[in-house]
């Protein structure tokens, strides 16, 4: 079907529905307004009840992973992540700085992409939301208990981690992936100086497995496989019969390095990676491939402390292809394949074919008889390619135009999203035959199902998620939120029930129901297990402690006051650490921290916790500080004088709240 | 005493006041007294349990946020460790429950008066004390409190419900208090019978020949 004529189609369709909602009210599934057949009232959650699943949605470029309540679409948090954000403090404080840490400084923005909630038996355990950065090749792990970010790991020797963060059945392994393909060193290590157009002979894709420890879920780089330069896009474990496996969507297959809109765009079959993770690691640990030099951080939370450390890691285990024999495969895809996703039974891979208007899907029988039957049409890099007409189980016609990503819903029905055509579209894992389509608004990138890449969806709903925004909302100038739209899936026809605004550009996103995390939640920190080791537990503790030219203030925080409110001594050149211990031990009672000039973050300091932030004052004078959370009825005069001396100044340190110093 | 005419209790009222003072021993066990506070902004709970040594928080650190809120308008912290009374409320009560089990074993219905007398003694007291404890706690405000507001004091109630400022302030027995009263009500009730069952028998001296043989 040419693109005019869909387009036809498309309004077609659309001035037909207009006549149908002026003469009927509310019947049609296919209404690009809700607000009629009940859909309000599926949304609607009254006043002090909570919505049943939360949304976990990557930001794209604000670097974060925002919460949003479904079916209300209420957005209920955002958790920094690669980014700073001066909302709490988050990046600029000591004790969080150094997640940002990376081998090229500290990086203090990330592009995240893909959340992936960690798995017990390919279902959600709501332990742990995995995040990738795409920029500077990272991965996060997220603490559901805190909704926090508790570790971020670099990955060496890969840029563009795109096809990354998915996660096993089990979560024993979190995937990064290069997109693009950059020169290694040999020995490996980050950064050689090529002419670009080697590409094809200097330049190498690399696949990571990031071993998660089960208890603390701690994450460490278990081995890479060094890959043919072509550019990985996205990717899945297998669940249930296919757990073992890994599968990933390559284009670029030209090996282009420039121009890519065309020069990636000539073959006509890209490549589909799979990769059996399990015999892989098996083979790694029996210490095939090489150790080699490298550099990257790893950066991690204390628990115990609240303060993130970072490590310097050196080694890394690389193999070749052609060391993983039985484990490592190209399937032919369709040209240029975007997502890859896995049906709850395990058993079929569907590949968007982006360029094109159909969905394949491989079958994992037909995958595993053309390995045991050796149907090896040609060999890349090591790689073996399976026959393609052995491996395909169906191709889904008519799946709209620029089809892209693949949800389940458990009831034998896969859903694509269609970029170009701008619509969703159900059909049959059985036959193939579409049987439902909607149209969304507009440009559908990723599409979610509450539980969409388990062994059991959920179902229910069907989250879109939309590129182009447009006049959806009441218009904020050239740059608006993203609009997200929200279905009912139970029926026969799809049913649009919510437009929702988001921040960011959420690449995708994965819905938890609510008790999978709402009573595990903290409320605040213990104080008297804070092991900060710049924790002040009783007023009578706080103290001001100069060292040279470094000033250490031990304060703290309750309703309405700090000790200490009044501080002299501070000389211009002075390096002013602030430890700000909040004593409160009530939930939701934290309190804020600013000081006026302070050339840093403002911070928010949760109950029973200490945060600590650095002020270099320039100029002589009084510093008011103050709280910046509303945090009492005298929060107003929740208060505080710093005096700034020259620095030649005879001032002692002072300090004290209610006295005269 | 002429109506205590036979001076051994039944057997029956010396299980009922062993029983009795072995439930006095379940005030250490669970909380005598629960105060809770509700406001619109505490939909988790805020209150505290008032056991025979202690004040605990009902919720972990209501004591302390309880301290934190009251401290605007002048009232005075909750330290448990120095309240006297919660010093010595154990020993008066470990005293009720020996001399219950003597009054259980010796069966002297002089016990038994001694017992309920110094029960209802030490119940009255230690209610006065409570609510004067209360009254001193609601009324003896800092004159530097931030919020003062005339004629306001915020002395909790005894039993039942009171509206202090945004905060709904319920006083009741808990599981060891409860125990408490139904001890005393045993006590009570056995001695109006033995009071009762003595002037009975005194009339019965007369003219009960004809039941007994009846029986």
């Amino acid at each position: 079907m040419s693109f005019n004529k869909q387009l036809k189609n498309i309004l077609t369709g659309g001035i037909a529905l207009l006549l149908a909602m002026g003469t009927f009210s509310g019947c049609s599934s296919s209404n690009s307004k809700a607000g009629d057949d009940g859909a309000a009232e599926q949304v609607y959650v009254p006043p002090g009840k909570h919505d049943e699943f939360y949304s976990f949605m990557s930001g794209g470029w604000t670097g974060n992973v925002s919460v949003y309540g479904i079916p209300s679409g209420r957005h209920l948090y955002t958790i920094p992540v690669f980014s700073q954000d001066p909302t709490d403090g988050y990046g600029y404080t000591e004790e969080t700085k150094a997640l940002l840490n990376t081998s090229h400084g500290s990086v203090p923005w990330g592009d995240t992409h893909h959340v992936e909630p960690s798995k017990t038996d390919g279902l959600y355990d709501g332990r742990w939301i995995f995040v990738n950065d795409r920029n500077t090749p990272r991965l996060a792990r997220i603490n559901l208990k805190s909704f926090r970010t508790d570790e971020t790991i670099e990955i060496p020797n890969t840029a563009g981690n795109h096809a990354a963060s998915f996660t096993s059945s089990n979560s024993e392994y979190v995937s990064a992936m290069s997109e693009y393909s950059i020169p290694l060193d040999k020995p490996l290590g980050n950064g050689t100086d090529v002419p670009i157009d080697s590409y094809a002979k200097n330049f190498k894709g690399m696949c990571t497995m990031v071993k998660v420890d089960q208890k603390t879920g701690q994450m460490s780089v278990d081995f890479q496989i060094e890959l043919p330069p072509f550019d990985y896009d996205l990717g899945r474990f297998g669940l249930g019969v296919s757990k073992d496996w890994i599968f990933y969507t390559d284009y670029n297959s030209e090996k282009a390095h420039t121009m890519l809109e065309a020069n990636a765009s000539q073959n006509d079959k890209d490549f589909v990676l799979a990769i059996n993770w399990k015999k892989a690691a098996k083979i790694a640990h029996q210490g095939k491939g090489k150790v080699v030099s490298t550099e990257y951080y790893h950066n991690i939370v204390d628990p115990k402390t609240n303060w993130a450390k970072s490590e310097i890691k050196q080694k890394v285990r690389v193999l070749q292809p052609s060391e993983l024999k039985g484990a490592i495969y190209f399937m032919p895809g369709p040209k240029s394949p975007h997502g890859i996703n896995v049906s709850p039974s395990g058993e079929y891979i569907s590949i968007g074919g982006k360029l094109s208007s159909t969905v394949t899907v491989y079958s994992l029988d037909n995958m595993k008889k053309a390995i045991a039957n050796n149907d090896v049409s040609e060999t890349i890099d090591g790689i073996p390619v399976l026959d393609f007409k052995n491996v395909e189980d169906e191709q889904v016609k008519k799946a709209g135009l620029g089809p892209l990503h693949v949800e389940y819903d458990g009831k034998g029905y896969g859903y694509n999203s269609a970029f170009i055509s701008s619509e969703v579209v159900k059909w049959s894992l059985k036959t193939g035959k579409v049987v439902d389509r909607h149209p969304t608004y507009y440009s559908i990138g990723h599409l979610t199902v509450p539980g969409g890449d388990t062994r059991k969806p959920y179902g229910k709903y069907l989250i879109g998620l939309n590129k182009i925004t447009k006049d959806r909302y009441l218009p904020t100038g050239p740059e608006m939120f993203a609009g997200e739209q929200l279905f009912d899936i139970t029926g026969d026809r799809m049913k649009l029930l919510l437009d929702f605004p988001v921040e960011g550009e959420p690449h995708n996103a994965t819905e938890l129901p609510a008790s999978l995390i709402d009573t595990n939640q903290v409320k605040y920190y213990d104080l008297d297990k804070n092991q900060n080791p710049y924790v002040t537990r009783k007023e009578a503790d706080a103290k001001v402690v100069r060292k040279g030219h470094r000033v250490d203030v031990y304060m703290t925080a309750i309703r309405s006051h700090f000790v200490p409110d009044n501080i002299e001594g501070i000389k211009v050149g002075d390096e002013v650490h602030f430890h700000v211990t909040n004593l409160e031990q009530e939930w939701d009672i934290p309190h804020g921290f600013a000081l006026m000039g302070m050339q840093n973050s403002g911070i928010l300091i949760m109950p029973g916790e200490t945060r600590s932030i650095v002020w270099k004052p320039k100029k002589k004078g009084v510093y008011p500080f103050y709280c910046t959370d509303f945090c009492s009825a005298l929060h107003q005069e929740m208060q505080g004088y710093v005096r700034v001396s020259p620095s030649n100044s005879k001032v002692k340190i002072a300090y004290g709240t209610n006295k005269e110093l | 005493m002429s109506v205590f005419k036979e001076k051994t209790l039944s057997k029956r009222d010396r299980i009922l006041i062993a029983v009795a003072s072995m439930l006095l021993l379940t005030a250490f066990l669970f909380p005598l007294w629960q105060i809770r506070l509700q406001a619109p902004q505490y939909p988790e709970g805020l209150g505290m349990n008032i056991w025979v040594n202690t004040i605990r928080s009902l919720h972990p650190h209501n004591i302390k946020t309880i301290n934190d809120l009251n401290h605007y308008v002048g009232m005075k912290p909750i330290k448990p460790s120095s309240i006297p009374e919660l010093k010595f409320m154990p020993y008066l009560l470990i005293g009720l429950f020996l001399l219950g089990i003597i009054t259980s074993i010796s069966a002297k219905k002089t016990f038994l008066t001694a017992w309920v007398a110094s029960f209802a003694g030490l119940a009255v007291a230690g209610l006065i004390d409570f609510y004067k404890w209360e009254y001193n706690y609601g009324h003896n405000l800092n004159p530097n409190a931030a919020i003062k507001i005339p004629g306001m004091s915020y002395q909790p109630p005894l039993l039942g419900s009171k509206q202090l400022l945004n905060i709904n302030a319920t006083s009741i027995p808990y599981i060891g208090g409860i125990a408490v009263i139904i001890a005393f009500g045993i006590g009570m009730y056995v001695l109006v019978k033995e009071y009762r069952s003595g002037k009975e028998t005194q009339s019965q001296q007369k003219q009960t020949q004809p039941q007994v043989v009846a029986s």
